[in-house]
This record gives C-alpha cells, structure tokens and sequence, in this order.
C-alpha cells in the first residue's frame, strides 16, 4: 500500500493501479467515454485527463492508464485540466451533436456551442463515436477479433476484415451491448422461412436451471457461452468473488457398486411438429404443453402473464387435447394427464386473463380423487368445451376488419357442425411418450418394453414397479404415462421394496441353476466361452468344468451345447423336455 | 378330416413366451397348432429337441427368442442363431423340408407378431403336408425285414 494526494486528499491504495481507480476509491469523479472495467484501459478519448504533479513540473497525463506511484500528487479538476477536457468535448460535440452520451457529457462538463465546425459532421443520433469499446470487446474480452480500426485520422473508422461478413463473428452480441450509441445492432434474419425463436428458456448462456434447484447454482450452457467459443470472456469468473466458475470442469463418470437400481428417467414430450396441420414451430403462438407451462411461471420470460410474441393479451386461447396419443398415426395410448392439466391451464388464463377459452377434447377423462369435482368448477368459469378433436390451425382474421389471428377448424360433435374459432394462442397437450434412448437403458438392464415402448413390468397388476430383472426397480413415466399422485405412489412402492431387500440383507435366488456332473464331464471345456456371466469355470485338478451358481443365472446354453450331456439346468433338464415333448405328441397322436 | 399340422414351438421365458402370454391375454385369434415347450433362453434348446421332435412325429419346429441384442442373459440368442444353419442342413440330409424348422424373434410386447408368425408357420406346414418320418421309417423298417 501506498499513500498518494488526490485533490488535496491523502488516499491509501495498492500501487500500480490506475489513477481512475484511486480517484474512484476516494470517491471522486473523473469523466470517462471509452473506459470499460472489462477491456484493458485504451485511452482513447482522452477525457479522462488528470495533472500529475511532481515537484516544480507538472504533466497531464490519461488516469485510465496511469499506474499509481507512493507519495504521488493528482489533481483532477484544475484549470488546466478543465481547459482540456472542454476543449475535447467541444469538439466532440462539433463532429457528433446529436449522440445522447456526447450530450449528456457536454452537459455535466458544463461545455455549450462548441466553437469548432467539422468537416466530418455527423448528424445521426447513433453516430459511432470511435470510442473503441466493441473493438476492444470483440479483440481482448471475446478474443474472437473480429471488429477493428481501419484509417486514421479523421478518416478512421470501425470495420469488418475487408469490410465483409466474417465466419468468425460468433454473433454473441458483446459489441452491440457495450456501444454507447446503438450504432452497433444484431440483426436477426429469417433463416429458411423459419422465423426468429422466441425464447422461452434462459437468456444468458449462464443461468440458475430453475428457481427450485438444488443445489441452487448457475450453470454454463457450454453450446453458447462464448468463452467455449474463442476462449475468451470469462466476464463471469472475473466478477465472481469466491472465483467459483470453472470453465475446465468436465463430466464425471462415477462408478459405484450397488446391490439394486430404481429406474425413473421420465418422459419426453411429443414433438407436435409431426403433425404440420398444428403449425408447431411454423405458426407464432402456437405452443407445446411445456412451453405454455413456461409462459404461466412466474419466473418464466413474460413473469407469468400470459402474454403473446407481440406483447398482447390474448383474446381468445383454444387449448387442444390429445396431440399425437390416442391417435392410431402416432402413439395409440392416452397420456392420462393431459385431460387435467388442460383444465388446469383454463382456469389460470382464466384468472389471469380476459380471454375466452375453448377446449378441444376428445372424451374427458376427469378419473382421479377431485378431478370430476375440478372439471365441473371449470364448467361453472364459463369454459367452452367443444367435442371433437381440432382438424387443423390457419392463419386467419379475427372478424371482417381484417385484424390478423390464429384460426381452429373442428368439428362440434354435439352440435353436428363444422366450426371456425378465431384465436390468438394455442396450447397442445401433446402426448407423453418414451424417452429417446429408452432402449439403450433397457438393454443395459435385460428388461422388456411393453407395446408403447414404456419399461415392462413384471406383472401389470400384481407387480407394477418391479422388472424382468432381479434388484431392477421402474417408477413413474418411464413405466406409463401417469400423473403426480401415481408417481409417487409408485416410486414409495419401489422404495419400500429396495428398503426390504436391504434389511432382509440376503438376496433369494431362482432355483433354476446349471449343474456339472462331474463323472460325466469329459473336461472339453466348451461350455467354458459360452458361459456371458463367467460363472464356469475349469478345475485343473479334477480336469472338470464347475458352475459357480451364485453367479449363473440360469439360461441353460452351456446344457444345450453340452457333448457329454454333463451339463444339467434345475427345472430345464434334458428328460424333463423330452418328456414334456413326447407328452404334447402322443396327445396330439391319439 | 383335413390335415391338421403339428407344429412344436420352442419358447425363450423372458419375450417370446411372455409375447406369447400377451396374445392371450389380449384375446388374439391364432392357430392352435403350434404347441409351446417354455425354456429359459432360446440358447438352451438343444439341437437334439428339435431332432427328437421330427422323430416324435412334429411336422413342423419353430423357435422363438428374444431380438437381437434385447437377450435376457445377453447373447443367448447369438448361439441359437449359430446353432440354425447347421441344423438346417442336417434335418435335409434326413429328408426332412428346411421349411419346417424356423427361428424367429418374437419380443414381450408383440402379441400380434406371435399371433401372426403362428398362423403363417401353420399355413406354410398345411402346404408343405404332413411329414409322415415315422412311416417312412416303418416302410423302411419293413423293407429291410423283408
């Protein structure tokens, strides 16, 4: 630490920091236009003089780059150093009158009509004033080093390599963000018809998952963090004090020894894009159950109002049941949920909203404890239920004044007629179906899936949350699509049974085992590879295979491939099926 | 009486014999003619149940397992498809219609795919005739006695 006089005031600091910093610790004010705290000092606009003065002489030098020396003497606000700053911003002002932050500094600086006229006049509001911010962003912070000067004098000027779009803009924004003026903006084309995402899910690529995580930390999205990008940034790490942002953190495989395994790996959501008469992701206000879900979360992009792309209420919200199950073209089975939550979405546009609500259903299926008593509450809001299944989503117009919205063509099964419902948004309620890599998961556990590509239980009804798969348990979605209370229903029930086997401490196993007898084996060791549990094993000794049966699980290939017929599988012996065939064929005989 | 083949079929416990269970309980209609021996694994069927059945009298085989990489006890399936070629030529060095024996994959949610595979198994046998090995074998017999 060393002390210094700023202004006639003794200031301790940390030597070698920059005049700026000091001044800023003593709390006063030295003007700035191209100081970033992120970019190293540029000293560009020069705004920033100070007088340095040591002994007899004095020097004006730039407090953004200035280190700090012991014993130093700054003044930020003498006579000469006003004249300075007055004259820079008179001629900012000459070449740039219009820019607000040139302005704004004109007037704090007490500078009026400035004297100059130059010959560079811009007039713009969002004039570039050279500053070097984006420059200094995109070549030290997203070291992508893109932007850059190009001329000098009053010729200089802020360019793209050969004034072309470049391959090596990561279009990350960073310039545009820090530009003074707006002179810089990202523009968002439509790529191939499609129209700009609006996103509903974090809009940093730093971000806490949700408001109920645990633990409650941000994560990265690596697939759009620039610092994975370029290498550079790292503007989180510089700001987090407990310097707790890792950026060579990588995925860990842990192995553990476990005695049983719960599998419980949900559901996806049906991509409703399959059925192009929806305008899923073609048509704007259009939404998938979750996506809607978004939208109602307080935390979500809209603080939970329900509000459309161009920041309206809607008018009108049709809620549309049963997209992609119950449907012989994509998944037969209902999603069970989807009737409840529909419901549940009306009554909170309902709350919230002035809009009217038409639900789209098939059959409603209001079956668990309360649901039929919600369903008839709903009725009571004022809902229009309409029977039949939506037939497709239009553009359309709201009524004759041409005002553009979504239109519903369906059928009113009750009412015998075809009908055409203006709306402003759409919710489905798409099917739950199994996860995409469901059945690498189940090969790696030996267990079946059942028709719909759910897990298979052992039993539907005596057995639902055990497997095929001895210590193997499944819970929740990934058996069948099933709302809250059955979930947890379930998972206790797996729970329980895990519990079980762990007190009881023992294992039972399936008496159906492989045998060697011995005075039979003749030692070939053929069974030996055949074995995919390596539970035979070869007595040197004896000459003679042995089965380790706490490890054979029963399948009996090594019986079948046995030359000696040395090999014998409890309950699957070799007399037991001829005699189970030569049973079938004399009763088929008489 | 119109030919009834006798088809025996060897099913593996963890699909094709809950495939098969699943076509029961979802009520659908197949030919009787196939008659089911459970085993573990399609791995366990002994090449020598598939000889004793033609013997026996069975007009047609089939064998039934698990898909391909969805094995209970992980590649079962791999032996008995190795074990089928061999086996094939053999039953017709006997004289016996590879036909008659097949190997199918049927898993633990196709029902109907059991279904199915039964009924054509059966058509295809009721074409092909009964086997008749046993007299075949008397005539034989009675030849070389003679």
């Amino acid at each position: 630490m060393v002390t210094m006089t700023i202004d006639g005031k003794p200031v301790e600091v940390v030597e070698d920091i920059t005049i700026l910093k000091a001044a800023e610790k003593a709390g006063i004010w030295i003007p700035t236009m191209c100081h970033s705290d992120t970019c190293e000092p540029y000293g560009v606009c020069r705004l920033c003089s100070v007088e340095v003065v040591k002994g007899k002489r004095s020097r004006i030098v730039t407090a953004c780059n200035f280190p700090v020396r012991g014993g130093m003497t700054v003044h930020t606000n003498s006579t000469k150093v006003r004249w300075i700053r007055q004259v820079i911003m008179e001629l900012m002002l000459s070449r740039w009158p219009n820019v607000n932050v040139v302005k704004e500094m004109a007037g704090r600086l007490g500078v009026g009509a400035p004297r100059f006229v130059s010959l560079e006049r811009d007039e713009a509001e969002n004039a570039c004033i050279l500053c070097g911010a984006c420059v200094n962003m995109c070549n030290d912070v997203v070291k992508a080093g893109v932007l850059g000067f190009a001329h000098t004098g009053i010729k200089r000027e802020v360019v793209l390599p050969f004034d072309e779009q470049s391959d090596r803009c990561i279009v990350c924004g960073a310039c545009a963000h820090v530009c003074p003026t707006g002179h810089i903006k990202v523009v968002v084309e439509e790529y191939r018809g499609k129209k700009p995402e609006f996103t509903l899910g974090p809009k940093t690529p730093i971000y806490v998952p949700t408001l109920q995580a645990v633990p409650r930390v941000p994560v990265i999205d690596t697939g759009s963090c620039i610092h994975f990008k370029t290498g550079g940034c790292e503007t989180c790490a510089t700001v987090c004090e407990p310097h707790a942002i890792n950026f060579a953190m990588q995925d860990e495989t842990v192995e553990l020894e476990v005695g049983q395994i719960l599998i419980s790996t949900g559901f996806d959501l049906f991509d409703a894009s399959a059925m192009a008469q929806y305008g899923y992701g073609r048509l704007d206000n259009v939404y998938s159950s979750l996506e809607f879900e978004s939208i109602l979360n307080s935390t979500g992009p809209t603080g939970g109002k329900i509000l459309m792309k161009n920041g309206k209420e809607p008018r009108a919200v049709a809620i549309l049941h049963c997209i992609g199950s119950r449907d012989t073209n994509h998944h037969p089975y209902c999603s069970r949920v989807c009737c409840m939550y529909a419901l549940k979405f009306a009554h909170l546009v309902r709350d919230r909203t002035d809009a009217a609500i038409y639900q789209l259903y098939i059959d409603m299926r209001a079956f668990g404890k309360g649901y039929e008593e919600f369903y008839n509450r709903l009725l009571d809001e004022g809902i229009t239920m309409i029977r039949g299944k939506a037939a497709e989503i239009v553009e359309g117009n709201w009524d004759s004044d041409g005002e553009p919205s979504l239109k519903v063509r369906c059928e009113d099964t009750l009412v015998g007629k075809f009908r055409e419902i203006p709306v402003d948004m759409v919710v489905l309620c798409n099917a739950i179906e199994p996860r995409k890599d469901s059945d690498a998961i189940r090969r790696l556990f030996s267990i079946s899936k059942s028709p719909d590509g759910f897990f298979l239980e052992r039993h539907p009804k005596l057995d639902p949350t055990s497997t095929a798969t001895d210590g193997v348990f499944i819970a929740g979605c990934a058996q069948g699509p099933k709302d809250i209370p059955d979930t947890v229903a379930q998972a206790s029930s797996a729970a329980a049974r895990i519990l079980s086997l762990i007190s009881k401490g023992e294992v039972e196993i399936e008496p159906i085992r492989a045998m060697v007898q011995e005075e039979y084996c003749s030692g070939c060791k053929m069974c030996n590879g055949l074995c995919p549990y390596g539970a035979i094993e070869f007595l040197e000794e004896a000459r003679v295979s042995h089965v380790n049966e706490a490890l054979c699980k029963g399948c009996g290939t090594c019986v079948a491939a046995c030359p000696s017929s040395a090999m014998t599988g409890h309950g699957f012996t070799d007399q037991q099926i001829l005699a189970e065939l030569a049973g079938l064929m004399v009763e088929s005989n008489s | 009486m119109a030919f009834e083949p006798r088809i025996i079929g060897f099913l593996c416990n963890w699909c094709s014999y809950t495939g098969a269970d699943l076509a029961g309980v979802s009520r659908i209609k197949s030919a009787p003619n196939v008659r089911v021996i459970r085993t573990m694994c399609s791995g366990r069927v002994d090449p020598a149940f598939i000889l004793q059945a033609f013997q026996l009298g069975a007009d047609g085989v089939i064998v039934m397992g698990c898909h391909l990489g969805d094995c209970h006890y992980q590649n079962g399936n791999h032996k008995t498809i190795r074990r089928m070629p061999f086996l094939k030529r053999l039953i017709q060095g006997f004289g016996i219609d590879p036909r008659r024996l097949r190997l199918e994959w049927v898993s633990a949610s196709e029902g109907d795919r059991f279904a199915h595979l039964v009924n054509e198994m059966t058509e295809e046998i009721r074409k092909l005739g009964p086997l008749n090995l046993s007299v075949h074998r008397e005539e034989r017999q009675q030849a070389m006695h003679a």
